[in-house]
């Protein structure tokens, strides 16, 4: 388990792990919750260059398919194989052994456009009084 | 969804907000798509008990001398096959052979008849029902704002409602009874929408709650889980059941949903039959058929369905099926002859995914006696 409060946050919910220029990526709890029951997840292929903010990866729960963005550019380096092949371990553990992707990025500065765990639980709250049903 | 006027609640709002229900606007009612998981939902429901709150569904009467008369002039099955304690399902069609609702018609008494109508076709029916009753002795009223309805599905189903309603676990199934419960004017039926045994409520608003917390507190020890609309489409599709608005509507007839054993062409004259009688003996150019993912993928509705490479429909429900782990939908093929077994492909996010052709329902419970 990764601790989330040393993760980067987007607001579509994806979080970053950057380690020099070194990024794992996966959905927040707060989002597999939201999700619920995923069934599907469609990692990008290694080897393919994405550009920050760029959709790559789908999960899909029993009603509903999200597309997950890519929140540094880079070159994809490993896709888990554990959670296309049992999808609920990324309602088990969204910060750890349900990471989705890998990659090398080409400018980890791009990283301080994100959020980090503060301004992600704000931001939650934010969004959670405007009520999304 | 709803612009203009706001979205109705069922008796049961606060319940489900109380159990975690997570609540979407169904076609202009509040109503929880799920509670914990649409999962976990599907696995009581299939191995135990779920609890449905379909309040939204409609009930209609239809009392007089006409009143079979009149049923069977709007029905396309035979309602003259059920006499009082049983129910049928049925297909109101209209006059160029589309169906305007499909409906649960149970026979009370000889002139006294309850309908069971879709949540969002409730007021179009009533509409057409008065239209057809012009000159029949027969007084129609819509109940609908003074029923609630809770859906007990499972194997576990009749154990649970026998320790309510020790009578309605004679109800075969298809029978309908009623009753009083709580001192209140009630109706029960041995049907659902999840293809596996189990019992409908039809309750005055009033005791729905009650029912509905007695249910929840005596099933405990069977496993009881409060089901959401999530966890009931999934249930409806592996079992073969149509949603009308997505599956079924005014444009597609009986015959092409894949449901001719529901039209009887031989009961005498009834609204639309002269249509589907000529699509009996010219037979149909499309058809509602059932598709099986082979790899991995979730289908949804709206994607296309290829045979060699060309699109011959698309899907109108599909859904992860738990019980069958695999991607599973039904549309309207061009091809209305294909054969189980024959390799389809479905587009789903610009991949074209290996899929077969299969026989529906998709999945047959062991728990339900065949032919009952």
């Amino acid at each position: 388990m990764l601790d989330p409060k040393k993760l980067k946050f987007l607001k579509s919910h994806e979080w970053l792990n950057l380690e020099g220029s070194d990024a794992t990526v996966g959905i927040s709890d707060h989002a597999q919750k939201e999700i619920t029951d995923v069934v599907f997840v469609e990692p990008p292929k290694v080897g393919r260059k994405v550009k920050q903010g760029e959709a790559c990866c789908v999960v899909e729960s029993v009603k509903a398919a999200f597309d997950i963005y890519a929140p540094v550019s880079g070159e994809i380096t490993a896709a888990n194989a554990d959670v296309v092949k049992d999808p609920s371990i990324v309602n088990a553990e969204a910060f750890g052994k349900g990471w989705l992707f890998k990659l090398k990025a080409s400018d980890p500065a791009e990283a301080g456009k994100l959020m980090d765990h503060a301004a992600y639980e704000a931001f939650l709250k934010t969004e959670a009084a405007h009520g999304s049903h | 969804m709803s612009t203009s006027t706001a979205a109705r609640r069922t008796a049961l709002y606060e319940s489900h907000k109380r159990l975690g229900g997570k609540i979407v606007d169904f076609h202009g009612w509040e109503l929880p798509v799920q509670y914990e998981s649409i999962i976990k939902e599907h696995e009581a429901t299939r191995n135990r008990i779920g609890l449905f709150d379909v309040s939204h569904m409609g009930q209609v009467f239809a009392t007089g001398p006409d009143a079979l008369p009149f049923l069977q002039k709007v029905n396309e099955n035979d309602i003259s096959k059920i006499g009082p304690g049983k129910a049928i399902y049925s297909h109101l069609g209209n006059e160029k052979g589309g169906v305007v609702d499909d409906v649960i018609v149970s026979c009370l008494a000889k002139d006294r008849y309850l309908i069971v109508v879709n949540a969002a076709t409730a007021d179009k029916d009533f509409a057409w029902f008065q239209k057809n009753a012009q000159g029949l002795r027969v007084t129609l009223e819509n109940k609908s704002d003074h029923y609630g309805m809770i859906a007990v599905q499972g194997p576990k189903a009749a154990e649970l409602v026998a320790l309510l309603a020790p009578k309605a676990v004679e109800l075969p199934r298809f029978g309908a009874m009623e009753l009083e419960l709580h001192g209140q004017p009630s109706f029960i039926t041995r049907t659902g929408y999840t293809g596996e045994d189990g019992v409908e409520f039809i309750v005055p608003n009033e005791i729905v709650v009650r029912v509905w917390e007695d249910l929840l507190a005596q099933g405990q020890s069977y496993g009881v889980a409060p089901c959401g609309l999530g966890a009931r489409d999934v249930l409806r599709l592996e079992a073969g059941y149509l949603l009308y608005g997505q599956d079924l509507d005014d444009e597609h007839s009986t015959y092409e949903a894949n449901y001719g054993w529901v039209v009887k062409l031989d009961k005498g004259d009834f609204i639309g039959k002269s249509v589907l009688a000529k699509q009996k003996t010219e037979g149909i150019t499309r058809k509602l058929t059932g598709i099986k993912l082979l790899e991995r993928g979730v289908p949804r509705a709206a994607a296309p369905v290829l045979l060699d490479g060309k699109e011959i429909g698309k899907l109108c429900s599909a859904t992860y099926s738990p019980t069958l782990q695999a991607g599973i939908g039904t549309g309207y093929l061009d091809q209305p002859n294909l054969a189980p077994g024959t390799k389809v492909a479905v587009t789903l996010h610009g991949r074209e995914v290996p899929a077969e052709v299969v026989k529906t329902p998709f999945y047959v419970s062991p728990n339900l006696k065949k032919g009952a």
